[in-house]
């Protein structure tokens, strides 16, 4: 199975892993994973979110301890008991967030944590400043070791940080999605640099969602699926299509079949459009965007995590201002300086974090009235009245415990999640814009808001769904926009699509 | 059913016992400021029964803390709102000292002073107060400056006005209302503890009763949940620096008639002793939690204090040492009670 296609200086297998398994309280994040990584190989590494590829690097890397299974490096057997651990054995990972010092010099960044000191412990500038610049020239990185590292575009922000992990004597690198905020010419250099250290005997992993860029670069590729390891393959055997199938599982489980199942969606042209979005863009992360969501449709974006939808939710919310392009509702140009001038608009939005939407030190009837203080009261506040709606909003979306007094901390995530959703429901918006609806949530929570959603759909309300999850963005939408690096790349509408579809095109 | 965390339902652990102590510190850290009180009033009751203990010293306490009253209520929206306003004491002596200003004064206090009628010369007082809350405001939200630096800014431009307004010099005259309410009384109850104390529950009603006061309190609980639920953020800590302001120099300008004379470095006690009140009392650094009734018991702790220090035989130095200490212990427990809140919502 082990294929070496591409990977001509593999030298067999620099780490195995064996029967590994890791809980996160009851939930199997890993179910006996045996995983072998060969040097000299770029290993890509693909699975939904959730399936368990992140939890291995995070073994792999030493920053779970608490795993069952063995680990051997070189043929010995090793547990580390921290991520420093997995560094001081050569084991470097670079995140997706990258942990670059924005405000420190390029050479500072490379030498994090770790700079040289001459004499009285003082930093030796231009010692460091030469290493550096000797270090990222045969990389073949070109950038000045004394620029400030914010002021770099963030391609190159990232060859730095990977040049960081390389310079503290790692031999296996892990890239977590490193290619999701690269533009072309900037995975070509990254990909570049990537069979470069390949063909030095260096060891990569390489995780993404992207199977085009996985299929690219990857000598081997291996798929998960719900903690487990479902398949490894030599990506000059494989396409795109049989990965799918395998992220997915078409046809071996009849549990997932759903997944697979075809969708029909019906969208509507006989509505008033409410929103429109014309050539938006903000700095990197959109540009040019075009949408408009009608009166009582359900319209999907989906994308991978960094595709910019985060971004655009929050300007069509009033929260960043775009660069370029106009928003229209109701067919009439609307320029919103801040949010409350978007509620006022009747634009409502609930962002995907719960910290970022709750007061959690207030009850739950404080949390519910936030939104509507202004047509509950002119001056003096109702707090009756606002019992009263909690309480009514309450029993609507079966939020238990059924106390308004109650402090929101102390109800479970989804009914947080209710909680975050009955704000905007007293008085209907005209727009309703949900973020990460679903995210963490169990299978009946999930069920109730989807039904909510299309309570307010069939009521009229025009609603804008931004997820990274398929079955999210399946289960509500009428129309689908599929979002990738920050544009919109296709539309779904008035067709049958699936979840294989969606991941297709993304 | 309006006992928050009594029932059992959603919780995944059943862990009764650590939670109960939980609750029953934040419990006991809600009354660590009454019990603080009454501890001093029983200390000092036993140390000379004879003066702390009569209706006289209670107005003289209540005097006292009248005018931090003031500028503390105007920083406990501040503080409720996770901001903070170092300029206090500053903007208050300014306020008076343009209040002297605009005041006929005896030939011998040479300043170039422009008399003009006394509600003049209040408008123009309180305009300058509002005008250090703008500036204060657009510091904060528009450019982006922290609150805790802007305002040291302002502190200083305060005192720089303070300073080119009397030149070195003490002017006496204010307002004969001003005058009145800075060192009459009505009855028995001096004024200034009458206009504290409506200050005060004005500042109560607002919080509690208005729609500006629950932005106050969301805003400061979480200021990002509070931007996506569409409050206009900027707007409610913008008005809240302004009021800080308005605050401070309406004390000021009580502050002025009621020490009898405006002077550079009158007030700058005050900004320590207006903090102190409002964090002694409970209200959260953090902002969102706690209120007016919190400050009014951190004022009669530091009244107390204060005042019951002056009734005992105790090295005057050593009295500035142990306000310090105060207030360095009100903090640690502040600190700590938020502490406490946020572990209480994790399990």
């Amino acid at each position: 199975m082990q294929a070496r296609a591409k990977g001509m200086s593999a030298t067999g297998p620099v780490l195995e892993l064996s029967g590994i398994s890791k809980h996160f309280g009851g939930v199997n994040a890993l179910a006996d994973v045996d995983f072998v990584l060969d040097g000299g190989q770029v290993h890509g590494l693909v699975g939904e979110n959730g399936a368990g590829k992140s939890t291995l690097m995070k073994i792999i890397a030493g920053v779970h301890t608490d795993f069952e299974g063995t680990m051997r490096l070189d043929g010995v057997e090793v547990r580390f008991r921290s991520a420093h651990d997995a560094r001081a054995a050569g084991i470097g990972m670079v995140y997706q967030e990258l942990s670059v010092v924005r405000d420190l010099s390029v050479a500072e960044n490379v030498f994090l944590g770790r700079q040289p000191t001459g004499t009285l412990g003082l930093i030796a500038w231009r010692h460091m400043m030469r290493e550096a610049g000797d270090h990222l020239r045969g990389l073949g990185i070109d950038v000045d070791p004394q620029a400030r590292m914010g002021a770099l575009p963030v391609g190159l922000q990232q060859l730095v940080e990977l040049s960081r992990v390389l310079f503290s004597g790692a031999r296996v690198i892990i890239l977590d999605e490193p290619t999701s905020a690269l533009s072309p010419p900037e995975i070509d250099r990254l990909f570049g640099l990537l069979r470069k250290l390949r063909d030095d005997g260096r060891t990569i992993v390489f995780i993404s969602h992207f199977l085009d860029d996985v299929l690219r670069v990857s000598d081997t590729v291996t798929i998960f699926r719900n903690g487990r390891k479902v398949a490894t393959g030599a990506a000059a055997n494989i396409e795109k299509r049989w990965i799918i199938e395998r992220m997915i599982g078409a046809g071996n489980d009849a549990l997932e079949a759903g997944y697979t199942q075809d969708i029909r969606l019906e969208g509507r042209d006989d509505t008033q459009i409410v929103l429109e979005v014309d050539q938006l863009s903000f700095g990197r992360a959109y540009r040019g965007v075009s949408l408009n969501v009608r009166a009582g449709e359900v319209l999907g974006l989906y994308g991978f995590m960094g595709c910019g939808q985060l971004e655009l939710v929050r300007t069509l919310f009033g929260g960043l201002k775009p660069d370029h392009g106009t928003i229209r509702l109701e067919g009439n140009p609307v320029r919103m300086s801040n949010t409350a001038a978007a509620r006022r608009a009747g634009i409502a939005f609930v962002p995907e974090s719960r910290r970022s939407m709750l007061f959690l030190l207030e009850p739950m009837y404080k949390n519910v009235s936030i939104s509507i203080l202004e047509r509950l009261s002119r001056f003096l506040l109702k707090p009756s009245r606002e019992r009263e709606i909690a309480a009514e909003q309450g029993r609507r979306l079966r939020i238990v415990p059924a106390s308004v007094e109650r402090r929101v901390g102390t109800f479970s995530g989804g009914n947080q999640q209710k909680i975050a959703l009955a704000k905007w429901l007293n008085f209907l918006p005209k727009v309703l814009i949900l973020s990460e609806p679903t995210r963490g949530m169990d299978v009946g929570a999930k069920a109730d808001v989807v039904r909510i959603v299309q309570g307010l759909r069939d009521e009229g309300v025009a609603i804008l769904v931004a997820s990274t999850e398929p079955e999210t963005v399946l289960a509500m939408a009428d129309r689908v926009l599929v979002m990738k690096k920050g544009e919109i790349v296709h539309e779904f509408a008035d067709e049958v699509i699936s979840k294989d579809r969606l991941l297709a095109a993304a | 059913m309006s006992t928050p965390g009594t029932d059992t339902t959603p919780q995944r652990k059943p862990t009764a016992t650590p939670r109960t102590s939980l609750r029953l510190r934040d419990h006991l850290k809600k009354i660590a400021p009454f019990i603080t009180l009454l501890f001093l009033i029983v200390f000092f009751s036993v140390a000379s029964p004879a003066s702390f203990l009569t209706w006289n010293n209670l107005t003289n306490i209540l005097t006292q803390i009248s005018v931090t009253g003031i500028i503390a209520t105007g920083l406990t929206f501040v503080i409720l709102c996770a901001e903070i306003d170092l300029s206090v004491g500053s903007v208050a002596n300014a306020v008076g000292i343009v209040l002297a200003f605009f005041t006929a004064q005896d030939a011998s206090v040479n300043i170039a002073n422009v008399p003009l009628p006394g509600w003049v010369a209040i408008v123009l007082a309180l305009t300058s107060a509002v005008i250090f809350g703008l500036v204060t405001a657009f510091g904060v939200t528009r450019i982006g400056i922290p609150s805790f630096i802007m305002t040291l800014a302002m502190l200083q431009i305060g005192a720089g006005v303070c300073a080119m307004l009397v030149r070195g010099q003490i002017a006496y005259n204010v307002p004969d209302v001003i005058k009145v309410l800075g060192t009459k009384a009505l009855g028995p109850i001096p004024w200034i503890v009458i206009v504290a104390a409506l200050v005060l529950a004005a500042g109560h009603f607002v919080l509690t009763y208005t729609r500006f006061g629950r932005y106050v309190y969301m805003v400061g609980g979480n200021r990002e949940a509070a931007e996506y639920s569409g409050v206009n953020v900027r707007a409610v800590v913008a008005s809240v620096m302004i009021i800080g302001a308005v605050c401070s120099g309406f004390a000021g300008m009580l502050g002025v008639a009621h020490l009898g004379s405006a002077q550079q470095d009158e007030f700058v006690d005050y900004l320590l002793d207006s903090i102190a009140a409002v964090v002694v009392g409970g209200t959260s650094l953090f902002g969102g939690q706690g209120g007016i009734p919190n400050t009014i018991i951190g004022l009669f702790v530091l009244g107390v204090l204060n005042n019951g220090l002056d009734h005992v035989k105790i090295d005057s130095f050593l009295k500035v040492l142990i306000r310090g200490l105060i207030l360095l212990t009100a903090l640690i427990i502040n600190i700590y009670a938020q502490r406490i809140r946020s572990r209480s919502l994790e399990e």
